[in-house]
């Protein structure tokens, strides 16, 4: 009697899931009883066919252990709004909120820093104890003043709110509107982002999205001047421009005959956001961080969107198809062109990579919407993702992941440092990615890291030419020779 | 001056007269051979006005403002000397409706202790604003700070529901800092059976009356002119009140209790033992006196 390999499979993927719950029992033992009822729910082992990956979400932290997330405040300033490149935004408050948020995400952006452009500058309002005491309003004045001074092509403000600035009850609307009318109506944005609000950096990606739908949409009124329609114009949303994502997936639609009229909001402007409820479709990207204001602006300009993929030439394909779905068949034929003209490319890329790639295996813990995105990725070079998790996920996130997950992935919502420590002792894979707090955590560890966030200082990953970085950087990890260096010598 | 600093605080519902009581009785304390020193806890600032007749002195966070910071200050510019040398600072704070005028009362309070203002005074006079809103204004109760508080009171309900809820912040910070209740000051309003509940109150509460303030016009008088009691019109009545009040608080240094504070029902039902408010009738509640009128 033979065994097949359908047999096979099926008998590795049960004693995958068989080790996987006994590694969540093994972990949450080390809780107390009550934290550990409560991290139970976060742990769980993908069972194919379920409509989402049966943990609970977008819910505070235990006190006491190390979660990887951030706050509202990064939420607003750090993702969706640092990235507009010809607004300034003031970090309001004190100053450490602004140091530690300086320079941007690598947010990549074309323009002369400091004077039309001011993305990897830092303004802030630097609090005081007498601004705590006898409020900020008239600081936040003087520096939207000076702003005006000393940065006159800014076209716009925003001020991102710290913790302090919700405690003291500092009225920044009123500033920002009387400011606004003294300048002429330019665009003055109050963004309530203090950081005690919410369980993580998700509140702020929303705060933010409303803030751009009250000041920037709602104030504009009617259609913005002198823009003329085609029907081809798409918006890319939530793409940051992370080491130049946004460039190497715009000229894939582009090349496929769509025009790109905005980018959200890597390498962004203010005009752009304006202009997009001209749009005829807004294709998204990161759906967690700008799917309010996408779902807006379908119900109130009537623009649809669609989600789409850009990681690895099989996601990459479907999603370009996805897209010119949506339109003509010039489009649709400029689909099939754009992936055939770059087939050669991801063919040569997979020739050469997935042989010293096949087989391995992943772990990641990252955010919005790369744990379940790259998965396709890996796929594409023969690697397998065994365990995934969201810093900041909500349930349709975890929706959303069925799609891209085996049977039997480990997945672990908002994982603690112990609980993502003891999980890749256990698991042993290739490679983790994840941030930089966890990168030498796991590289002390025997393990590749590469920082899923950052793209760790390279990219672009998005498209089909980040997909070749993509392949180059993952075997760098991996087959680095220092591993081979770690063993112990008296062993 | 004596071997060891005291610290008190008088707290109480608003325009209960704590600025009036304590001044009037640290004025009569100096004339027991006490050095004083007040600390105004109010962003008003008008807690040392009848001492140094004036309006409103600079307060601490107004010339930290103008300085940059309170680390740019001297002590010398933010302490006056007013009626028998009684040193005066006030903290100060926002205009209302801005700012965080709790965070004030620490940033100041810390600023005196480090530039040595309680140095070589016998007694530390606080006196805060209103209820214990939020952790500033705990900070005069807090580790090291006042040992006892005086709550302000008369017989009207909302009085004593302050005094009972202040009562609720000391035995919040009593177990960790010691601070203890030296007794409740009953400031006359002439409501019913005042002297009674003010006494059944401090029972409650498990502390003391520690004295009943008669009703005097003549505090008025003194108030109009910048003035304590003492100072206008030492020979008077009044005055006497205020001395005697001074003797017992400086007798009562270390008696100090643990507050006990009471339910809301537990003081309604006190209300009503002493015939204040009739037993509560369920149908009667959240109807206007002409609904009342009409249902008879």
């Amino acid at each position: 009697m033979s065994i097949t390999a359908e047999e096979t499979r099926a008998q590795i993927v049960a004693e995958t899931k068989t080790r996987n719950r006994a590694l969540i029992d093994e972990v949450l033992k080390v809780y107390p009883e009550k934290t550990a009822k409560r991290r139970a729910k976060h742990l769980n082992v993908y069972e194919e066919g379920k409509s989402d990956c049966g943990v609970k979400s977008n819910i505070k932290s235990v006190p006491g252990v190390m979660t990887i997330r951030g706050c509202a405040y990064a939420g607003s300033k750090g993702v969706v709004w640092g990235p507009i490149k010809d607004m300034i935004h003031i970090s309001h408050g004190p100053v450490g909120c602004g140091q530690y948020s300086w320079a941007s995400r690598r947010n990549y952006y074309i323009g002369t820093t400091g004077v039309d452009t001011f993305v990897t500058m830092q303004f802030t309002s630097d609090f005081q104890e007498k601004d705590i005491v006898f409020g900020g309003d008239k600081k936040l004045e003087k520096i939207m003043d000076e702003i005006e001074d000393l940065f006159p092509l800014n076209h716009g403000i925003t001020v991102q709110s710290e913790c302090p600035i919700g405690l003291i009850g500092d009225d920044i609307e009123a500033v920002s509107k009387k400011k606004s009318k003294e300048y002429g109506g330019k665009t003055i944005v109050p963004v309530r982002c203090e950081g005690f609000r919410g369980v993580s950096q998700s509140l702020g990606h929303h705060i933010a999205n409303d803030s751009i739908r009250d000041y920037v949409f709602e104030k504009q009124g009617a259609e913005p001047k002198a823009f003329e329609k085609t029907p081809y114009d798409v918006a890319i949303i939530g793409d940051y421009n992370i080491g130049g994502d946004a460039w190497s997936s715009r000229i894939l639609l582009e090349e496929m005959g769509l025009r790109v009229i905005a980018q959200w909001s890597g390498d962004g402007s203010l005009a752009e956001l304006e202009n997009t409820p001209m749009a005829k479709l807004n294709v998204l990207h990161c759906y967690r961080s700008m799917n309010y204001i996408s779902r807006y602006m379908e119900e109130k300009h009537g623009v649809p969107w669609v989600e789409y993929n850009f990681f690895g030439p099989s996601k990459i394909a479907e999603s370009l198809r996805t897209i010119a779905s949506y339109f003509d068949d010039h489009i649709k034929e400029g689909a099939e062109r754009v992936i055939e003209k770059y087939n050669r490319l991801t063919k040569e890329v997979i020739a050469k990579y997935r042989p010293r790639l096949e087989g391995r295996t992943v772990m990641l813990f990252v955010g919005g919407l790369r744990p379940r995105h790259v998965i396709g990725a890996y796929e594409d070079l023969g690697m397998n993702v065994v365990g995934t998790g969201y810093e900041f996920g909500h349930n349709d996130d975890y929706q959303r992941t069925t799609h891209y997950v085996k049977d039997g992935t480990l997945i672990y919502d908002d994982v603690t440092g112990y609980e993502f420590e003891k999980m890749v002792e256990a698991i042993q894979p290739d490679l983790v990615g994840s941030g930089i707090k966890e990168k030498y955590v796991f590289q002390k560890m025997g393990v590749p890291f590469r920082q899923m966030h950052s793209w760790d200082y390279s990219g672009p990953y998005h498209g089909y030419d980040g997909f070749a970085i993509f392949a180059r950087d993952m075997d760098m990890a991996i087959n680095n020779p220092v591993w081979s260096l770690t063993k112990t010598p008296w062993e | 001056m004596s071997d060891k600093l005291r610290q008190i605080a008088f707290y109480g519902k608003g325009g209960i007269g704590k600025s009036t009581t304590s001044q009037n009785t640290l004025a009569a304390l100096t004339e027991m051979g006490q050095k004083i020193l007040i600390v105004g806890c109010d962003p008003k600032a008008d807690s040392t006005r009848l001492i140094l007749h004036s309006k409103a002195q600079d307060t601490v966070l107004s010339l930290a403002a103008e300085a940059g910071s309170v680390e740019d200050l001297e002590i010398e510019d933010v302490m006056k000397v007013g009626y028998r040398d009684i040193r005066c600072v006030e903290s100060g704070g926002p205009e209302p409706g801005v700012g965080c005028a709790g965070r004030g009362v620490i940033t100041s309070i810390n600023f005196l202790e480090e530039n040595g203002a309680y140095d070589g005074v016998d007694y530390v006079s606080y006196d805060v604003l209103g209820d214990v809103v939020c952790g500033g204004f705990a900070m005069p109760i807090r580790e090291n700070k006042a040992q006892e508080i005086y709550i302000v009171m008369s017989g009207e309900m909302m009085a004593m529901y302050a005094a009972n809820n202040i009562s609720k912040g000391i035995l919040k910070y009593a177990n960790s800092g010691g601070v203890r209740l030296g007794g409740l000051v009953c400031n006359e309003r002439q409501t019913d059976k005042e002297l009674e509940l003010a006494e059944a109150l401090a029972g409650k509460l498990g502390t003391k009356l520690i004295h009943f303030v008669p009703r005097d016009n003549i505090v008025q008088h003194a108030e109009l002119r910048r003035m304590t009691v003492l100072e206008y019109a030492p020979e008077s009545k009044q005055a006497e009140e205020y001395r005697q009040l001074a003797q017992k608080i400086h007798a009562n240094g270390g008696n100090g209790t643990i507050p006990t504070p009471i339910t809301m029902d537990e003081l309604e039902d006190m209300l009503m033992e002493f015939g204040i408010m009739s037993a509560v009738d369920e149908s009667v509640i959240g109807k206007s006196a002409a609904e009342l009128a009409a249902a008879v």
